[in-house]
Formats: structure tokens, C-alpha cells, sequence
């Protein structure tokens, strides 16, 4: 690879070549966020649901 | 109330089990994609014949191995959760949903994108191509199920056997390449006879592929993890509301 404007034009395949991996990292990296966040909201309500509990304490 | 303690022991101890590896499992996940991504851009050479829009293999091949590794895990799952009713099973079957229906739909993205330069269309109506949209259907529907039905117990139910009579499209698409006449090679890499891809582009894709493998894993921990957590939630809430 000569030089970084050679590379980024795939040899004429870079309007294919591009899109395709840039759609993969942003499907996996919106992926992976949304199920790390849907597991810290679980978290934080059985967090919640336990400090109730401990108020209604007789 | 001496049955919950069979019933959450288990998903007790996967809470604490993955805990423990999911960082390793994650850290193992970005070194092979980093090193399989830097091999496939840089290192690897131009096909003979596709010139440089061969890169497209490292993402193309490791997304539709994974969106056929979902549908199978998640049938697997299923007869264990139809059959044993082990606590686990339907959410393993659960939350691999998500993550195959993605990479179905970046293994069908990938192949429209590989296949204009190569074959000149986006899409073509063939064995291949059509068995995999079904299977994106598939996970659609079966995320649907969970979606719609209220009664968890009843959705887990029908889901399973979605699961499971979806699970025949899966030597569907296998063999598709070879029953029937399509714009779509046969298998490369795969085979009984060994390989017929070059190593020089073969190691690149396997290291990609246990790459994506690894992160399907760590996703697949997370998802099954926050799934436990919610029915606990449910639990606590619907103890609430009783007393």
C-alpha cells in the first residue's frame, strides 16, 4: 500500500468496501451499548425495588 | 416457597459464573476482531479475480456464519427449555434473538454490497439469499412472540417451537448452494474435503471470525444477564403489589 489515498479506494471497490464495514461496527458497537445499558437499568430497579423493601421494614 | 430455590439456584450461580468471565471474554472478543480487522485491511492480498473487494469476505463471512450460530443456539435452547424446563434455557433462547436477527441483517447488508461489484445486483431472488431473508423473518417473528404475548410461561412455550420448526430452514441454507442453481459460491472453507480458500486469505478470516464469535458471546452474557435481572424485577414487583 503506496499511500493512504491508494488504499482508501479499494482499487475502484471502495464505495462498496466502506459502507460494509462501516454499517457492521455500527450495528455491533450499537448492539453491544444497547444491551450493557438495558442490563445497568435491571440493575438499578432491582437496586430501587430493595431499598423499598428495607423502608417497609416494621 | 421451597421451589424457588431450585428455580433461581441456577441463575444464581450463572449471575456469578459470567460475571467473572464476561471481561475476559470481552478483552479475547476485541483482540481477534482488532487483530483479524488489521490482517484483513492491510496484510491480506487482492483476490486474483475480485481485486480488493475481497475485504469484503472478513465481515461478510463471519456475520452470516453468526446469524446461522444464533438460530441454532436459540433452537438448541428451546428443546432444552420445551423439554427440561431448566430455567436458563428460555433465556438463552431469548437473548440470542437480538443478536442473530443483527447479524442476519449484516450478512444480508454485507452480501448486497459484495454482490453489486461482483455480480453486478444488490439482490437476486435465489435459494440462498431468499433462505436467509426467511431466517431474518424468523427472528423477527420469534421476537415478536415475546413481544405480544403477556403470559411469559406461554410465550416462552410458543417461541420454542417457533424456534424449533424455524430450525429446518438452517440445512436449508446450508445446502442451498448446492441444490439448487445460484449466483452464490458453494462452500470454501467449511468442507469435507478441506478448505479450498488460500491460507493467505483463510487465517485473516478464521481469526475475524472467532473475533465476532467471542463478541456474539459477550453480547449473548450481557443480554442473558439483564433478562435474569428483569423476571427478578417482575418477581419483586408482582410481590409487592400482592401484599
Amino acid at each position: 500500500m503506496s499511500n493512504w489515498a491508494e488504499f482508501f479506494a479499494m482499487g475502484g471497490y471502495g464505495i462498496y468496501v466502506w459502507p460494509s464495514f462501516v454499517i457492521v461496527t455500527v450495528v455491533m458497537v450499537g448492539l453491544a451499548l444497547q444491551s450493557w445499558f438495558d442490563l445497568r437499568t435491571q440493575k438499578r430497579l432491582i437496586a430501587e425495588l430493595e431499598v423499598i423493601s428495607e423502608k417497609e421494614k416494621p | 416457597m421451597t421451589w424457588s430455590i431450585h428455580t433461581f439456584a441456577s441463575p444464581t450461580r450463572f449471575m456469578a459464573f459470567s460475571s467473572i468471565v464476561l471481561p475476559y471474554v470481552w478483552a479475547a472478543a476485541i483482540a481477534f476482531i482488532a487483530v483479524g480487522m488489521y490482517l484483513a485491511l492491510f496484510v491480506s492480498p487482492a483476490d486474483y479475480q475480485q481485486g480488493e473487494s475481497v475485504r469484503m469476505m472478513y465481515i461478510h463471512v463471519p456475520t452470516a456464519w453468526l446469524s446461522q450460530f444464533g438460530f441454532g443456539l436459540m433452537a438448541f435452547a428451546s428443546a432444552i427449555a420445551l423439554v427440561f424446563r431448566h430455567p436458563l434455557a428460555d433465556v438463552a433462547a431469548k437473548s440470542a434473538a437480538p443478536i442473530g436477527a443483527a447479524f442476519t441483517f449484516l450478512a444480508l447488508v454485507t452480501g448486497a454490497l459484495w454482490g453489486k461489484p461482483m455480480w453486478g445486483t444488490y439482490w437476486v431472488w435465489d435459494a440462498r439469499l431468499t433462505s436467509v431473508l426467511v431466517l431474518f423473518f424468523l427472528y423477527l417473528g420469534y421476537m415478536a412472540i415475546w413481544a405480544t404475548i403477556e403470559d411469559p410461561n406461554r410465550a416462552a412455550r410458543v417461541a420454542a417451537v417457533l424456534a424449533l420448526v424455524g430450525a429446518v430452514n438452517l440445512p436449508i441454507i446450508r445446502f442451498s448452494v448446492d441444490w439448487w442453481n445460484t449466483l452464490h459460491q458453494p462452500a470454501s472453507v467449511f468442507r469435507l474435503d478441506g478448505p479450498t480458500i488460500h491460507p493467505s486469505l483463510l487465517w485473516p478470516l478464521l481469526i475475524g471470525a472467532i473475533g465476532f464469535t467471542l463478541f456474539f458471546i459477550a453480547v449473548h452474557l450481557v443480554r442473558m444477564r439483564a433478562e435474569i435481572l428483569r423476571r427478578r424485577v417482575r418477581t419483586l414487583q408482582m410481590q409487592r403489589a400482592a401484599t
